[in-house]
C-alpha cells in the first residue's frame, strides 16, 4: 500500500477511530452501558464531523495553499440540503395522520397544501418554494446535498482561479461569498424560512419509534465512518502525484505553472471536492444538532474552521482533525458553563466570559511560536526535527536537502 | 325635519341678535335646554352652529367652557351657568364671564359632553381660533384643520383669510384653502382651478388631499354601462381581471350564485359518507380530485347536495355582466384634472426620489470609506490583514460612550472623544503591531488568522467590559433632525457630518501621505524596505507608526459611526468584510481608490436596494455577487497601481 507507506498516519488514525467508536458505543445509553448522556454523545458525533470538515479544510489550505474563509458555507448548505428533506418528509407524516383524521383520504393536492402551511406558516406563506420541488425525494435531495455545494464551489472557484485571485484576495472572496450566501437566506423570500431556518431535524421520518439514545449511535458511527473513509479518500490523494502538485502549487505557483501544469485546474479540483466533503460533513452533523440557521454561515464561522486547522497543525490530516476535536470539545466544555470558575484576588474568572479572549490569544501565540501547532507534538514524540537554517532558503537544486534534514 | 329645525333656529338667531347680542347665547341654550342636557351627536349640532354664529362675544367662551366640563345647569331656576372650583362646590360665574356666588355641589348638575358631542364643539371653535389674535392659536387651528379636512372647515377659513396680517400665516391659509376647496367646494370649475393652481407641487398634502378624489370602487352591472357614473375604466375578465375575481364580485353582488369550494365538496363528501362509500365510491379511493368529483356528481345525479356551478355557467354569467372601476367623486372634470395633476406630481416626485437616491448613497458610500480609510492605510499601503480592524472601530465608539459618561456636555465630549479615540487605538494598534504583526509580515495569511485571533479577544474583552446591550452615543443637539429640501429630499446633518468627517480624512491622508517626510518614508518603506534601510529610514518605526495611524483613523471613525449605529461589541463585525471589498474593489495601495470603491459600492447598494425596496438584505447579497462578477473584469480594483509599484 503505497499510501498507507507515505502516510504512516492512516492506519493509526483509523485504528484509534475505530477503537474510539467501539469504546463509546459500549458506553453509550442505546447500546451499552449509559455511562454517557445521549447529548454527550450527539456532542461527540458532531465533533467528528467537524473533525471531517478540518480535514478537507486541510486539504485546501495545508495542502494546496488557498486559505478559504468560506467552506463554512458548503457545510451549512449540506446541512440545509438534508434538512429540507428531513423537514418535508416529517412534516408529510404529521400532515397525513392530521388530515385522514377528518374523514376522508388526503388528496395530493391537499396534502401539498398542508405541508407547505405547515413549513412556510412562520414566514406567512403558504406555497412550497420551487427549490423544495425534490425534497419529497431522500435520492434527489442526497444528490443536491453533493451537488448544490459542488456546483457553487465549481462556479466560484472558476471565476476566482481564473481571475488569478490568490493570496489574501481569495480569502477575503470567500468571506464575501459566505457572508452573501448567509444575507440571502436571512431573508423571508429566499424559500428557506429566513431567520427561522429547518427545525426539528433530529426526528428522522419514518423512525418515530427509534429513540433519540439509539439514533444518537447511529449517527455516531455515520460520522466515524465518514470521518475514517475521508481520511483515506485524502490521504490516498496527497500521497500520490496530485498531492506533490497541489504541494507545488502551495510553496511556487508560478514556477508549476511554467512547468505547464493547469494550476487552475488542479485548484478547481481540489476546491470543488473539498466543498463537497464538507457538505456532506454538514449533512451529517445538522440532524445530530437538529436545527440549522443562516447564521451558521457567518464569516467568523469559517474563519473558525480554519482556526481549528491551524491549532491542530498544518499540512497533517491527523492535526486538522485534532485541532477541531479539541478547540471545539473545548469551547463547548468552557463555554457550557461547567469548567470551574478560578477566583482572584479582586474576583472570579469565571471561563464563560473569557473563554473566548483565552481562545483568541491562544490562537495567536500558536501562529506566532508553533506553526505546527498540536501535530508538532507528534513531529517532537517520533524525533522528527525541522532543522534551523536561520531563515536561508534551500536553493532549487538542493530541493531534495529538505527532506533529508527533515528525517534527521 | 332636522334641516327644519336647524332653519328655524337660525333664523330665530338673527332675530335675536338685533336687539340683545349679550343675551344671545344664553337664550340660545336656555330655548334647547333640554337638548343641551342630553347632548348627542346626532341632536345638538344645530345649537352648536347657532352658538357659534350669534356674534355673541361670549360664545367661544362659552363653547370652551362646555367642551371642558366648565358649563352647568342651576336646579333651581334651570339657568346655564360657567363653573369653577371652590372651596365647597362650585364657583359660579354667568355666560358673559360675571362672579354670582358659589353653590354647593348638589345644585348644579355639570353637563358632561361625550367624544361625539366635544368633536363638534371643537369644529365650531376653529373659527373663533382662526381669527385669535394670538398667532399661536390661530396655527393650531390652521394644523388642526389641515390633519381633519372636512367641508365644515372651508367657510370660516375663507372668512378667516381677508383679516390674516401675518404673512407666512396668510401663506399657509391660502395653501389649506385650495386644498379643501379641490375636495369640497361644491362648484366644478373651482375645484378644478384649485388642483391646476399647484401644478406639480410635490408636497404631501397636496397629494394626500388629490389621491382620495381618485379613489374608485367596483360595479357590477348587466348590459350597458351606467349613465350617470363616473367611470374609470371598464375591466374585462381574463384580462385586467381574473376571472376568480371577477365572479367573487358577481356572488358580492348576488348576481350568482356561489361556486363550490374546495372545502365545501369535502364537507359535502363527509357528510354523505354511507358504508364506506359516497354515490359509489369506495372511501379508499377518494384521494384523488377526481375521484372526488365523481363521487359529488353522483350526489348531484342522486338529489343528496346542491348543484354545482359548472364552469360553462361561470363563463356565461361573466359575459353577461360588465365590470367598471368607478369613481367615488361625481364630476369627471375634477377626476380628470386630478389624475392629470397627479401623473405631473409622479414624475416630479420621480426625479427628486432619485436625488434623494444619490444623497443616501452618497452618505452610505461616506459611511463606508470612513470604515475603509484606516483600511486602505494598513492593508492598502501595507498589505497587513488586520481582521481586528472592526474591533479597532468599536473601540472609537465605546471611547465616545466613556467620554459622555463624564462630559455631559455632548459637543464637548464629541470633541474630546474624537482625539481620545485615535489616541486609544493608536496604542493598541502600535501594542499589536511590535508584538504581534511584526514578526509575520513574510506570512500575509497568518497575519490574517493571527489577528482574527486578537479580533475575537478583543470582542470578548470589550463584551465584558461593557455588557451585550446596545449603549448609546448621543450625538450633540445641533446634529439633530435633517435638512429637509422638500418632502421627498432630505438627508440628515449626521450623515452630513459623515460626510464632511469623510471628505476631512481624504485631505488629511493625502496631505499626510504626500506632503509630509512620514509619508515619503512611508512610500518608501512599503514599495521597498531593504533600499529604504539603506536610505537610512528605519523601516520597524515607519511600519509601527503607520500600522499605528491607520488603528487611530478606525477608532474616529468608530465614534462617528457611533453616533448613527447601535455601539455593541460587534459593531465593527458589521464592517470588517465590507471593509476590505472596498478596499479591494477600489484597488489596493491607493486612497483614490477606496474613495471609488465606497462610492461604487454605497452608489449600487443604494440603487439595487432601490429596485427592490423592501429588502436591503437582498440588496446586499446582489452587492457582493456584483463584487465578485467585478473581480473578474479588473482583479486589481477599478484603480490599480502600475509598474514596480503594483508588486508582485
Amino acid at each position: 500500500m503505497q499510501t498507507s507507506r507515505t502516510n504512516p498516519s492512516l492506519t493509526v488514525f483509523v485504528a484509534t477511530l475505530l477503537a474510539f467508536a467501539v469504546l463509546i458505543t459500549a458506553l453509550s445509553e442505546g447500546y451499552g452501558t449509559g455511562h454517557l448522556s445521549t447529548s454527550f454523545i450527539k456532542t461527540l458525533g458532531k465533533t467528528l464531523c467537524l473533525g471531517l470538515a478540518a480535514l478537507a479544510m486541510d486539504l485546501i489550505w495545508g495542502y494546496a495553499g488557498i486559505l478559504s474563509l468560506g467552506h463554512m458555507a458548503f457545510f451549512a448548505l449540506g446541512g440545509y440540503m438534508i434538512g429540507m428533506w428531513l423537514m418535508y418528509a416529517r412534516t408529510r407524516e404529521i400532515v397525513e395522520a392530521s388530515l385522514s383524521g377528518g374523514g376522508l383520504p388526503a388528496t395530493p393536492q391537499e396534502l401539498e397544501q398542508g405541508i407547505a402551511s405547515q413549513i412556510f406558516g412562520v414566514v406567512g406563506g403558504s406555497d412550497l418554494p420551487f427549490i423544495w420541488g425534490f425534497a419529497h425525494s431522500f435520492p434527489l435531495q442526497m444528490a443536491l446535498v453533493v451537488l448544490v455545494p459542488g456546483v457553487l464551489a465549481l462556479v466560484f472557484g472558476w471565476l476566482a482561479f481564473r481571475a488569478r485571485v490568490t493570496g489574501v484576495y481569495l480569502s477575503i472572496l470567500t468571506q464575501a461569498m459566505t457572508l452573501a450566501l448567509a444575507l440571502y437566506l436571512f431573508q423571508n423570500e429566499s424559500g428557506l424560512r429566513g431567520n427561522n431556518g429547518l427545525s426539528g431535524l433530529q426526528n428522522l421520518p419514518g423512525l418515530a419509534d427509534v429513540d433519540q439514545a439509539t439514533l444518537s449511535v447511529w449517527f455516531f458511527w455515520a460520522s466515524a465512518a465518514a470521518l475514517g473513509l475521508a481520511y483515506l479518500l485524502i490521504s490516498w490523494i496527497v500521497s500520490g502525484k496530485f498531492g506533490s502538485v497541489i504541494r507545488a502549487i502551495r510553496d511556487d505557483e508560478a514556477r508549476v505553472r511554467f512547468l505547464g501544469y493547469s494550476v487552475e485546474g488542479y485548484k478547481l479540483f481540489v476546491f470543488a471536492l473539498t466543498a463537497v466533503v464538507i457538505a456532506l460533513a454538514g449533512a451529517l452533523y445538522y440532524p445530530q444538532a437538529g436545527i440549522i440557521n443562516p447564521a451558521e454561515l457567518a464569516p467568523t464561522a469559517s474563519i473558525y474552521l480554519a482556526v481549528w486547522v491551524a491549532i491542530g497543525g498544518r499540512g497533517r490530516l491527523y492535526g486538522a482533525v485534532i485541532g477541531a476535536a479539541v478547540v471545539s470539545l473545548l469551547s463547548s466544555w468552557f463555554t457550557g458553563g461547567r469548567a470551574p470558575s478560578i477566583p482572584l484576588g479582586f474576583g472570579r474568572l469565571d471561563w464563560v466570559d473569557w473563554w473566548q479572549v483565552l481562545l483568541g490569544l491562544t490562537f495567536v501565540l500558536v501562529t506566532l511560536f508553533a506553526p505546527k501547532g498540536l501535530g508538532g507534538l507528534f513531529d517532537a514524540l517520533t524525533g522528527l526535527r525541522s532543522p534551523n537554517r536561520r531563515g536561508a532558503a534551500l536553493g532549487p537544486d538542493q530541493g531534495a536537502l529538505q527532506e533529508r534534514e527533515a528525517q534527521k | 325635519m332636522r334641516h327644519l329645525s336647524r332653519f328655524l333656529l337660525i333664523a330665530l338667531c338673527w332675530l335675536w341678535t338685533g336687539f340683545a347680542q349679550a343675551q344671545v347665547a344664553q337664550e340660545i341654550l336656555q330655548s334647547n335646554s333640554a337638548l343641551v342636557e342630553k347632548a348627542s351627536r346626532q341632536t345638538i349640532g344645530p345649537v352648536i352652529d347657532a352658538l357659534a354664529t350669534s356674534g355673541d362675544p361670549a360664545a367661544a367662551m362659552i363653547l370652551g367652557a362646555w367642551s371642558a366640563k366648565g358649563l352647568g345647569l342651576r336646579k333651581t331656576d334651570g339657568r346655564f351657568v360657567l363653573l369653577g372650583p371652590s372651596a365647597d362646590g362650585y364657583a359660579l360665574r354667568d355666560l358673559n364671564g360675571n362672579d354670582i356666588g358659589t353653590a354647593p355641589t348638589a345644585e348644579i348638575a355639570e353637563l358632561k359632553p361625550n367624544a361625539g358631542v366635544r368633536g363638534l364643539i371643537a369644529t365650531a371653535l376653529v373659527q373663533f381660533n382662526l381669527s385669535d389674535p394670538d398667532p399661536t392659536k390661530r396655527a393650531d387651528a390652521l394644523a388642526s384643520i389641515a390633519s381633519d379636512p372636512t367641508e365644515a372647515g372651508l367657510a370660516p377659513l375663507r372668512a378667516s383669510i381677508a383679516a390674516e396680517k401675518d404673512a407666512g400665516l396668510l401663506a399657509q391659509k391660502q395653501r389649506l384653502e385650495r386644498l379643501l376647496t379641490l375636495r369640497f367646494d361644491p362648484d366644478s370649475a373651482a375645484r378644478v382651478m384649485a388642483i391646476q393652481s399647484f401644478g406639480a407641487d410635490i408636497g404631501l398634502d397636496l397629494r394626500g388631499a388629490l389621491n382620495p378624489l381618485l379613489a374608485t370602487r367596483r360595479v357590477v352591472v348587466v348590459g350597458a354601462a351606467p349613465p350617470d357614473a363616473n367611470i374609470a375604466q371598464e375591466l374585462l375578465p381574463g384580462k385586467t381581471l381574473t376571472i376568480a375575481q371577477a365572479y367573487e364580485l358577481l356572488q358580492a353582488a348576488n348576481l350568482a350564485p356561489a361556486r363550490l369550494t374546495l372545502a365545501d365538496q369535502r364537507a359535502a363528501l363527509i357528510a354523505n359518507l354511507e358504508n364506506g362509500a359516497v354515490g359509489g365510491v369506495a372511501l379508499a379511493v377518494l384521494n384523488t380530485q377526481a375521484a372526488r368529483d365523481r363521487a359529488y356528481t353522483a350526489l348531484e345525479v342522486a338529489g343528496k347536495v346542491p348543484l354545482a356551478t359548472t364552469e360553462d355557467e361561470v363563463t356565461s354569467a361573466l359575459a353577461n355582466h360588465r365590470f367598471f372601476d368607478v369613481y367615488l367623486e361625481a364630476d369627471p372634470a375634477v377626476t380628470q384634472a386630478a389624475s392629470t395633476a397627479l401623473a405631473a406630481i409622479s414624475q416630479q416626485v420621480g426625479i427628486m426620489q432619485a436625488a434623494d437616491l444619490a444623497l443616501d448613497g452618497l452618505s452610505l458610500a461616506s459611511i463606508y470609506f470612513l470604515a475603509a480609510i484606516g483600511l486602505a492605510i494598513t492593508f492598502g499601503v501595507m498589505g497587513v490583514i488586520n481582521m481586528a480592524h472592526g474591533e479597532f472601530i468599536t473601540i472609537g465608539a465605546y471611547t465616545g460612550f466613556v467620554v459622555q459618561q463624564w462630559v455631559p456636555n455632548y459637543t464637548a465630549s464629541i470633541l474630546i472623544a474624537l482625539p481620545l479615540a485615535f489616541a486609544v487605538t493608536f496604542a493598541i494598534g502600535v501594542a499589536m503591531e511590535r508584538l504581534v504583526i511584526r514578526h509575520l509580515y513574510k506570512r500575509p495569511l497568518e497575519t490574517l488568522l493571527a489577528t482574527f485571533g486578537i479580533s475575537i479577544a478583543l470582542q470578548q474583552i470589550l463584551k465584558n467590559i461593557f455588557g451585550t446591550q446596545a449603549r448609546p452615543l448621543t450625538s450633540p443637539a445641533w446634529l439633530d433632525g435633517a435638512w429637509v429640501l422638500n418632502d421627498v429630499v432630505s438627508i440628515s446633518y449626521i450623515r452630513i457630518a459623515i460626510f464632511v468627517l469623510a471628505l476631512v480624512f481624504l485631505a488629511f491622508f493625502l496631505w499626510l501621505m504626500k506632503r509630509t517626510r512620514l509619508g515619503l518614508e512611508v512610500r518608501a518603506v512599503t514599495q521597498n524596505p531593504t533600499m529604504a534601510a539603506s536610505m537610512g529610514i528605519n523601516p520597524d518605526r515607519i511600519n509601527m507608526l503607520t500600522f499605528g495611524i491607520g488603528s487611530g483613523i478606525a477608532g474616529i471613525a468608530g465614534v462617528a459611526i457611533g453616533l448613527f449605529a447601535k455601539v455593541t461589541s460587534e459593531l465593527g463585525t458589521d464592517y470588517i468584510v465590507q471593509s476590505f471589498m472596498t478596499v479591494v474593489v477600489g484597488g489596493v495601495g491607493n486612497i483614490w481608490g477606496a474613495l471609488a470603491g465606497a462610492t461604487m459600492i454605497g452608489g449600487l447598494q443604494k440603487a439595487i436596494e432601490w429596485l427592490n425596496p423592501s429588502n436591503t438584505l437582498a440588496a446586499q447579497t446582489y452587492m457582493i455577487l456584483f463584487i465578485i462578477l467585478f473581480i473578474q473584469f479588473r482583479p486589481r480594483g477599478i484603480i490599480a497601481l502600475k509598474g514596480r509599484a503594483a508588486g508582485d
